[in-house]
């Protein structure tokens, strides 16, 4: 199959990602699918590190390197700047992690929202906080081991729904994308970027270090992630209308998180407990894409 | 043109003069009568300016990092909490070089809640790498505002410009409002050092190890040098075109005063008039306005203390467990030199409590009958409370 994305590279050689980052995979296709005329907004996440220390920079669009909760709020500033210039052409994007976008980033987050402000938020979620070593976040998923949810103390609680958070604020694109669906991700992209107002794109990016998977499996388990329907690939425009982008093949959720070290602790029991969570997110989902009366 | 003006209009008369790009604020007591005023300005286009209303201060500090990295003119103005809230990004804006402008309506920190003045919010952020200038009346707060912006673009550093809750926030007095066109003179549109750029793609604030990282904060200590050397200039520039000046510092009556009482704000008024007294009943008394506390003007200070035996300095604000923090700066800067005045501090007025010509007074005469000072800080002004009672 051949991929309808630029061949044009915005990310030079040289990055200080781990092997198999898929973080790195979706900082690649996202930037290629908007182009050079992007100001990108970084708060406090992997890429704080995996962009390069001064004096170097593997990005070739110029990036604000920002404190961790003020992704939302430092591109307002950056959009009302260049409004002020008459600068039309120019999107910000803000790239930022799970953990500056489910925790501490998310007031930030939710108040630019409200205000409508005219900015792409691209969420990588690699679900806890890897930057600082593995450690949970309200992203991390139900039955994962962390270094802060370690044993027994495996983490019992369901992961945020992050997008749903949003498309309760009327935003007016909010999609998910996947590393191991690059047409899919550079398309919604491009319609983010072609959409006015406030835009979230929540890309799942898979982690070899903190989720204990070799790395050559990184872009394999992000599609057993769609597969599974752990993470269906969907969009909500204008906060109502919801499209089920891909339609997956509903494998068994077993097969999703035996490749992973992180959940190796996980008995039959927990396994069908988690299948039964997963199968009740897909059927809310179905609903409200008018899939399922 | 003459007008009648709360300090917070005088603040937000200078912020449309200096014709700011983008304010973001999130409103606090005592500040909200800038941004209020300001949002009419921007509403029906007084102004041409963005005005963004933020969910917190954090977030207002953050958007103007944003703005300021994209090279416009910025504006915010907070109190108290709020200016606790937005720690972190005060030392982001002077890391990152940013000339932005901020007004800091001095108010207590809770608990309790009090919405009075007190300097402890502001001086807490001393060592953030922000200029700070101290004001004393409407017009005063006026013109530092537009010298502020003067100054942050010349060193790119962030200002401070702090003024008193209540008595300087919203009080009336008539205040010169100068003319648009003089003020283009003395600050011309903004023209930024570095911005965010797509033709020149550059990362701003990212990874520094250690072989780097120290020199930059070098940097901003010279920047801070280069801040006090001229400031003098600003000042010189803005009295050849709107004949006001008023110094990092002002003496009044100092030159052959014994003692002399170290004031900030507008408790300096109310000192002016007991130490005019006092000189009529034959003291020799003098008034010190601090003005410049960032960076602070060493040897200005050392050279108009130098003649006097003591000097007894009002702090209404106070840091536990040491001191007054201007007592402490005062202190600092006179311990080397072999021969000085001992320091007596006096705290008073703390939470808003009005500092009396009465309380003033006393402050002198406590300072003239002792050769030392009995403590490090002496409390003015205290409600009994017996020690038995405090222990319980």
């Amino acid at each position: 199959m051949q991929l309808d994305v630029s061949d044009r590279e915005y990310m030079y050689s040289g990055h200080v990602g781990c092997p198999g980052c898929g973080a790195a995979v979706a900082m690649r296709f996202l930037l290629k699918a908007l182009g050079d005329k992007v100001i990108m907004v970084l708060p406090a996440c992997c890429w704080s590190v995996i962009a390069g220390p001064y004096p170097q920079s593997t990005l070739r669009i110029p990036v604000i390197h920002s404190a961790f909760e003020t992704g939302g709020a430092v591109a307002s500033g950056v959009r009302a700047a260049l409004d002020m210039k008459g600068d039309k052409e120019t999107t910000v994007v803000t790239w930022a992690g799970d953990g500056g976008t489910f925790d501490i980033g998310f007031q930030a987050l939710s108040g630019a929202v409200e205000r409508n402000e005219d900015f792409i938020y691209v969420c990588y979620d690699n679900e806890a906080y890897m930057n600082t070593g593995i450690q949970r976040s309200s992203s991390t998923p139900y039955g994962a081991w962390t270094t802060t949810t370690p044993g027994t103390e495996w983490k019992k609680m369901r992961k945020k729904n992050i997008v749903e958070a949003l498309v309760a604020h009327r935003i007016p694109y909010a999609a998910t994308a996947n590393i191991a669906f690059p047409e899919d991700l550079t398309r919604k992209a491009k319609k983010a970027k072609e959409t006015k107002g406030s835009r979230f794109l929540h890309i799942y990016a898979s982690c070899p270090t903190g989720w204990k998977i070799p790395s050559e499996m990184a872009i394999k388990i992000a599609r057993m992630a769609v597969q599974t329907n752990i993470f269906p690939l969907y969009e909500v425009e204008g906060g109502i209308k919801y499209t089920i982008n891909y339609k997956p093949k509903e494998y068994p959720v077993r097969e999703y998180f035996k490749l992973q070290g992180r959940f190796s602790h996980l008995t039959d029991k927990d396994l069908a407990q988690i299948q039964e969570m997963v199968n009740e997110d897909w059927e809310m989902l179905l609903r409200k894409a008018g899939e399922r009366a | 043109m003459k007008k009648v003006l709360e300090g917070s209009q005088a603040v937000a008369e200078a912020v449309r003069l200096a014709g700011v790009g983008v304010i973001s604020a999130y409103p606090i007591t005592p500040q909200t009568h800038i941004v209020e005023e300001l949002s009419r300005y921007c509403a029906d286009g007084t102004m041409n300016a963005k005005f963004l209303r933020v969910e917190s201060e954090h977030s207002a500090m953050a958007a103007l990092i944003g703005s300021a990295s994209s090279g416009i003119r910025t504006f915010t103005a907070t109190s108290g909490q709020g200016l606790a809230l937005m720690h972190e990004l005060l030392h982001w804006a002077s890391g990152a070089r940013l000339p932005i402008v901020m007004a800091e309506v001095n108010r207590a920190l809770a608990p309790g809640w009090n919405i009075w003045v007190d300097q402890t919010d502001s001086l807490a952020q001393r060592d953030t790498g922000w200029i700070q200038l101290y004001c004393e009346n409407s017009q005063e707060t006026l013109d530092t505002t537009l010298m502020a912006y003067r100054l942050a673009e010349l060193v790119n550093l962030p200002v401070m410009v702090v003024l008193d809750a209540f008595f300087l926030s919203h009080t009336y007095e008539p205040v010169d409002v100068p003319d648009q066109k003089k003020v283009d003179r003395f600050l011309p549109s903004y023209v930024p050092k570095f911005q965010a750029d797509t033709k020149n793609p550059c990362a701003f604030g990212p990874l520094v190890a250690p072989d780097n990282y120290m020199e930059m904060r070098y940097d901003i200590a010279r920047a801070m040098d280069d801040a006090l050397e001229r400031f003098p200039e600003v000042e010189d520039e803005y009295a050849r075109l709107f004949g006001r000046r008023y110094g990092a510092m002002e003496p009044v009556m100092c030159r052959d005063a014994d003692i002399i009482l170290l004031t900030s704000g507008t408790v300096t008024s109310t000192t002016r008039l007991v130490v005019k007294d006092l000189r009529k009943k034959g003291e020799k008394v003098g008034v010190l306005k601090m003005r410049l506390l960032r960076p602070f003007p060493v040897v200005e200070l050392r050279e108009v203390l130098k003649g006097a035996k003591k000097v007894a300095v009002i702090d209404r604000n106070f840091s536990f467990g040491a001191s007054g923090i201007f007592a402490q700066e005062v202190r600092a800067a006179l311990c080397n030199l072999p021969k000085h005045p001992a320091v007596f501090g006096y705290v008073a007025g703390i939470g808003g409590r009005d500092v009396t010509p009465a309380l003033i007074e006393e402050v002198y005469w406590k300072t003239r009958k002792n050769k030392l000072p009995e403590k490090e800080s002496v409390w003015m002004g205290l409600k009994e409370v017996s020690d038995a009672a405090r222990r319980q």
